[in-house]
């Protein structure tokens, strides 16, 4: 076991040298751009909607931002630096020549996801506490569900590289899949305004779930009863991991 | 038997099919300590894929294949922490500077930090690379990059070092210090086996010469045995636009084998002197007279068709 964890880190742990090379730059844009979302849509449209479930508009878009911003922080690494990783750098085929196998490899990718998602949440919760948006020390509890995030999306996101043949195949995951995702999940205003056969099919994607999770700790409440949502993110994770291995398996290993 | 006398490589009925296309056809071999091996074969003859399955990145369709005593791929993970791999087209990593991508390969092996702290600098040695140890990879020529492919395959003190078209690609130069590196290695005892197609590579590199073909295995021997057992000792090659009027008169006995490519006429034979001699009176024909080497062995067993791919 302290083995196979081992391997998990030698990749993790390239990943996290490659992105300290780049981390001006990959900060700018995992975090510069939420926050602009943050302000403009918080102060801008926030003025003419007042409150929201009895907390300002800001406040409430605090936990959709920072969910997306988790989700998307997995997301785009997983697809495009991944993809970049196998195919171009052919770093995955160096490390299989290795006494690493491709389980190793997509475990260590997921987890390095995971923490990419945990660096974006954890910087948006800076600011949102340096603008007394948060206030509790509660909202710390937000991390482990920033982690689970990313974990379900990253793993979402290797699932989809693993059947890419280029990076054009990307558009149709964000645009048929993130971007809907993010409008119907309870990001900008809250999911019970929706239709009910569109929180239906929204409800089984695990967007949703998390922000439901993410918006009460923000809040400075730990709601119990919410945790059950989680269950979704986690048996994404899992499943996705699983087949993005047996994916990997038959296209590298051929 | 102690385990050193078992072979590093031992390959029984090794058949890989891709959809119904049978690219490596019941192959057998063993490969002993020490040895210096070169699989050689024209595009498309089953040489890479019969590397991807010593190393455990395809599985074998059918038959039996041990390295190092493990079974593959069963067991490869296992065996590739006591191998080394140089790939075909190198893939290092351009983030990280010549020192970062040791540091990081060694650490899928599993090397503790204090070996590793060792390890580097005898290897950036042995690579002549002291004073890149900074240097992106970007900053490096070809053959830096090369030798600080096999450098990081070496990484894991390995039992066999396994190398896909080494120098393909390198300048002659750049290929000779290549050479140089492998023929050290070969000194120090290290098992090697690597693909060429470069004849001049596997004559002066090989002790053995697996010549592959359409997924068989068409000859299996030294360079030396090669020449001796399976081509005329000498030939003669003529081009040149007076070819058809010398070629009618031209004292050519029944021993002598003839084969055309192109605009040129080769003559194996172990007696050609007349043969040469006629050629002097016609001064538009160029030839060349020299005793056979790898390259006419390979031509005469895989054919002079052009095969692309």
């Amino acid at each position: 076991m302290a083995d196979t964890v081992r391997r998990w880190l030698a990749v993790w742990r390239r990943n996290a040298l490659a992105w300290r090379k780049s981390a001006r730059t990959a900060l700018l844009a995992g975090f510069a751009e939420p926050l602009f979302y943050l302000f403009a849509l918080g102060y801008g449209l926030g003025s003419f909607v007042g409150q929201v479930q009895g907390v300002s508009y800001i406040g409430f878009l605090t936990a959709g931002i920072l969910s997306t911003s988790a989700m998307n922080a997995a997301t785009f690494e997983g697809l495009y630096l991944a993809y970049t990783r196998m195919e171009v750098l052919k770093t995955w085929d160096a490390i299989l020549a290795a006494p690493l196998g491709i389980a190793d490899i997509v475990a260590g990718e997921v987890l390095w996801l995971a923490t990419k998602s945990l660096i974006s949440g954890t910087l948006i919760l800076m600011v949102a506490a340096g603008m007394g948006l948060v206030v509790d020390w509660q909202a710390l509890a937000v991390l482990p569900v920033v982690f689970i995030t990313g974990l379900c999306f990253g793993a979402l996101a290797l699932l989809v590289t693993s059947f890419a043949r280029s990076y054009d195949f990307f558009v149709y995951y964000i645009t048929l899949v993130i971007t809907p995702m993010i409008l119907l999940s309870g990001v900008f205003f809250p999911f019970s305004t929706l239709p009910e056969p569109v929180r239906f099919g929204a409800a089984l994607l695990p967007l949703q779930h998390v922000v439901e999770v993410i918006r009460p700790l923000v809040g400075g409440r730990i709601e119990l009863g919410q945790l059950w949502h989680l269950l979704v993110p986690v048996a994404y994770a899992f499943g996705a991991t699983s087949f993005a291995i047996w994916r990997f398996r038959r296209r590298l290993l051929c | 038997m102690s385990a050193s006398s078992l072979p590093i490589i031992q390959a029984h009925g090794l058949t890989k099919d891709y959809g119904k296309l049978r690219v490596v056809d019941r192959i057998s071999f063993a490969i002993d300590a020490g040895e210096c091996c070169g699989v050689l074969g024209p595009n498309g003859a089953g040489k890479t894929t019969t590397m991807k399955m010593l190393i455990g990145a395809t599985p074998p369709t059918a038959g039996e294949l041990r390295v190092l005593g493990h079974t593959v791929p069963r067991d490869a993970r296992a065996m590739r922490a006591r191998i080394g791999v140089v790939a075909q087209s190198d893939n290092l990593d351009p983030d990280f500077t010549v020192e970062e991508n040791l540091r990081v390969y060694a650490r899928y092996f599993g090397l503790s930090a204090a070996e590793v702290r060792s390890r580097i600098p005898e290897l950036l040695e042995l690579a002549s690379l002291q004073d890149k140890a900074g240097a992106k990879i970007n900053q490096l020529s070809g053959g830096m990059k090369r030798r600080l492919s096999i450098a990081r395959a070496l990484l894991n003190r390995p039992e066999l070092l396994i190398l896909d078209e080494p120098t393909t690609g390198l300048d002659p130069q750049i290929r000779q210090a290549i050479w140089q590196l492998l023929r050290q290695l070969r000194r120090d005892g290290l098992t090697i086996v690597l693909t060429t197609h470069y004849m001049d590579e596997a004559e002066r590199l090989c002790g053995r010469i697996i010549l592959m073909d359409g997924g068989h295995i068409l000859a299996d021997a030294s360079p030396q045995a090669l020449i001796r057992d399976r081509i005329e000792s000498h030939v003669v090659e003529v081009h040149g636009a007076g070819g058809e009027r010398w070629l009618a008169t031209a004292p050519i006995g029944p021993e002598v084998r003839r084969e055309r490519a192109g605009e040129s006429w080769f003559f194996y034979g172990r007696n050609l002197e007349s043969l040469v001699r006629s050629l002097d009176e016609y001064d538009d024909l160029h030839y060349s007279y020299r005793s056979s080497n790898l390259e006419d062995v390979f031509l005469k067993l895989t054919g002079r068709d052009l095969r692309d791919g």
